[in-house]
């Protein structure tokens, strides 16, 4: 193809636009791991130093506490909290929200609009409305300030998005699937594990992607709900930064990227399976 | 390879009663097919006898063994699905050898069996492939290749035809009689398709509304359709079927046409009896073709209103007495619409149907 051809201008456009769109929904990620790699002094320079002028990982060391400083904050702690609590609620969500699912899409029941309809309409109740109920709650069952108490909440919020994701993959798994298996010689049971649950699995991989990211993330609840390093998680940590008259951006720039990272990570190892269309080609062509 | 019993099967969903307690004895290496229009019940006959619907009533036997709560996996059939419910994420082998698998044969014996199967298909250079990868006619073939290769006591099949072209069919129809032939077991197939079920079945259940209407040997259920259902669906292009009154000797039509009563019903109707009297097109001929055969033949003029030429022979629309009747013409000769031609009608093929019951005079 022939350079400045009108196709060739159209995709250089296509991706000039796509490279602009998506720096500016990056920028503040850029900015935060930018600047947690300078000093304070720079982060809060005017005019802006736009690139870091002595890049330097001394940040990271010295939330660790292994800097000169005596600033150590337990991001041990609390990165092991938010661990926990994300993938316990995250597994636990996704066991009770695929079952969901599963029974929405294969079974008739009485009420089964209105139980859908209801728990779309849990999602709806905005977390923080939530916040006081809940800590009265669970002051009353001994919650606070357990890992427990959160996996309970983040369970509770991410069951009802799941069953809605999972459902819709399992609705384009075709019932005669399961059936063959059964025929075949699988219990039910086992035509679900071997036959249903990898066709959905796209499905499965999204909401475990969304279910994790909403509780690594969540703030508002957990700042309610934790108080000590007993359950802290990371983003409840990062307040640890805001003292009465200063605020430590570059210790909380720093703090922040670990709280990136993983979610990168695993964003990029499940990805893989998001890939879908696997249940074309059972019927007919 | 075991015969199948259904004795008083009922099904109900909630309060709907759709199968209506049916008896059916099928006989070891037997293949029976089931037909009748859609929801018939002759699906859900099936999927009892697969396991994947529970009896609401009634016992079913596979051999002599009671199967009433024995769950699909413990029955040892095989069934072939209408969408053929390939596994999409697995290719043709692990399709072919899934069964095996799971009961646990050694990886010898599956490949094995799975390398003979594919080879009596012609699947065998398809082993790799998924079947998203396949046409039509291929992943049938793979369906039934899963059902065969486990040597099952018998095979269901459900509509496995029906999401194949004409041609296709065809071809798949010649392959599955082939395949009976070959391995004798046990079939039950069901169809909507009365041609399907003429040209494979040994004997055909002609289901209607969760009753079994007739069962017997295709060309029993053709030669003698026991009522105006059967009569009505066995049979390309179907019999035609007119109401009529006993008169004397005659049978009156309701314009006032009459054609002698043969003597073998006379008995068998009282006088002034309302009858739906029965003919199949191939017996209503314009042509001289009747004649040869030595048959008793009247003669009836009735005015052609649509032509269907099919080649070798034409199909005549026409009207008697006010209703619509089709008439063959064995040697072809232009035939324009508006024509006036003389029918000759075969007595000796008549059915004569009561009008009130449906039921044919000579069934007992």
């Amino acid at each position: 193809m022939k350079l400045g051809s009108p196709v060739h201008l159209r995709g250089f456009a296509t991706w000039s636009g796509t490279f602009l769109l998506m720096g500016v929904i990056c920028l503040p990620g850029i900015w935060v791991m930018i600047s947690a790699i300078r000093p304070t002094r720079e982060i809060l320079a005017r005019p802006p130093i736009w690139w870091p002028e002595d890049p330097s990982w001394a940040n990271f060391a010295r939330i660790f506490g292994l800097g000169d400083t005596l600033v150590g904050i337990p991001v041990h702690t609390y990165f092991w909290n938010s661990l926990v609590v994300s993938l316990t609620s995250t597994i636990v969500a996704l066991v009770i929200g695929m079952a969901g699912g599963y029974a929405f899409a294969r079974y008739r029941f009485r009420f089964k609009n209105a139980w859908f309809l209801g728990l779309m309409l849990f999602r709806a109740v905005p977390g923080i409305a939530l916040s006081l109920p809940l800590f009265i709650l669970w002051s009353w069952f001994g919650l606070i300030d357990t890992p427990l108490g959160l996996i309970l909440v983040y369970v509770a919020l991410n069951v009802p998005f799941t069953i809605w994701l999972t459902d819709g993959f399992f609705r384009l798994v075709p019932p005669s699937l399961s059936e063959a298996a059964q025929m075949d010689g699988c219990t039910p049971w086992q035509a679900f594990w071997k036959i249903e649950f990898p066709l959905a699995r796209p499905g499965i991989a999204a909401a475990g992607i969304f279910a994790f990211l909403t509780s690594w993330n969540e703030f508002a609840l957990a700042s309610h709900l934790t108080r000590s390093t007993d359950s802290k998680t990371l983003p409840v940590g990062l307040m640890d930064f805001t003292a009465q008259f200063t605020i430590d951006w570059a210790g909380m720039c720093a703090m922040a990227v670990i709280i990136i990272v993983p979610t990168l990570i695993l964003t990029f190892f499940v990805q893989k399976h998001l890939i879908s269309g696997l249940t074309l080609g059972a019927m007919k062509g | 390879m075991a015969a199948i019993t259904l004795e008083q099967v009922v099904k109900r969903f909630g309060r709907d009663e759709v199968i209506h307690g049916i008896d059916l004895r099928i006989a070891h290496d037997e293949f029976v097919v089931l037909v009748g229009p859609s929801g018939c019940g002759k699906s859900t006959t099936l999927r009892m006898i697969a396991g994947l619907e529970d009896l609401s009533d009634g016992t079913i036997r596979i051999g002599d063994q009671v199967v009433n709560d024995l769950p699909p996996r413990k029955r040892n059939l095989a069934m072939v699905f209408q969408n053929y419910a390939l596994y999409p994420h697995m290719n043709v082998r692990q399709n072919l050898g899934f069964g095996l698998t799971i009961a646990g044969e050694p990886k010898e014996v599956v490949a094995e069996r799975v390398q003979d199967t594919a080879a009596l298909l012609g699947l065998s250079d398809l082993l790799d492939r998924l079947p998203a990868e396949l046409s039509g006619g291929e992943r049938q073939r793979v369906a039934m290749g899963r059902a065969l290769v486990r040597r099952p006591e018998a095979f269901l099949f459900d509509e496995p035809l029906s999401n194949l072209d004409a041609k296709l069919r065809v071809q798949m129809r010649g392959e599955i009689k082939r395949l009976h032939t070959a391995v004798r077991t046990t079939i039950v197939y069901v169809t909507h398709d009365q041609v399907e079920a003429m040209t494979l079945a040994d004997r055909i259940v002609v289901m209607q509304d969760g009753r079994i209407e007739q069962i017997g040997q295709p060309m029993t259920l053709f030669d003698h359709p026991v009522n105006t259902f059967v009569a009505g669906f066995i049979g390309t292009p179907p019999m035609n079927l007119i109401p009529a009154r006993i008169a004397g000797d005659e049978i009156a039509f309701n314009d006032g046409q009459q054609i002698p009563l043969p003597d073998r019903f006379t008995a068998l109707v009282t006088e002034g009896q309302s009858v739906i009297f029965g003919l199949r097109p191939d017996h209503l001929c314009p042509d001289k073709k009747q004649r040869e055969t030595g048959t008793s033949l009247v003669e009836i003029p009735l005015k052609v209103h649509m032509i269907e030429p099919h080649g070798a022979e034409m199909l005549l629309h026409a009207r008697l007495a006010g209703q619509p009747v089709l008439g063959k013409m064995y040697a072809p000769r232009p035939v324009a619409p508006g024509d006036q031609l003389t029918f000759q009608l075969a007595l000796d093929k008549i059915h004569l149907f009561d009008a009130a019951s449906g039921r044919s005079v000579t069934a007992r």
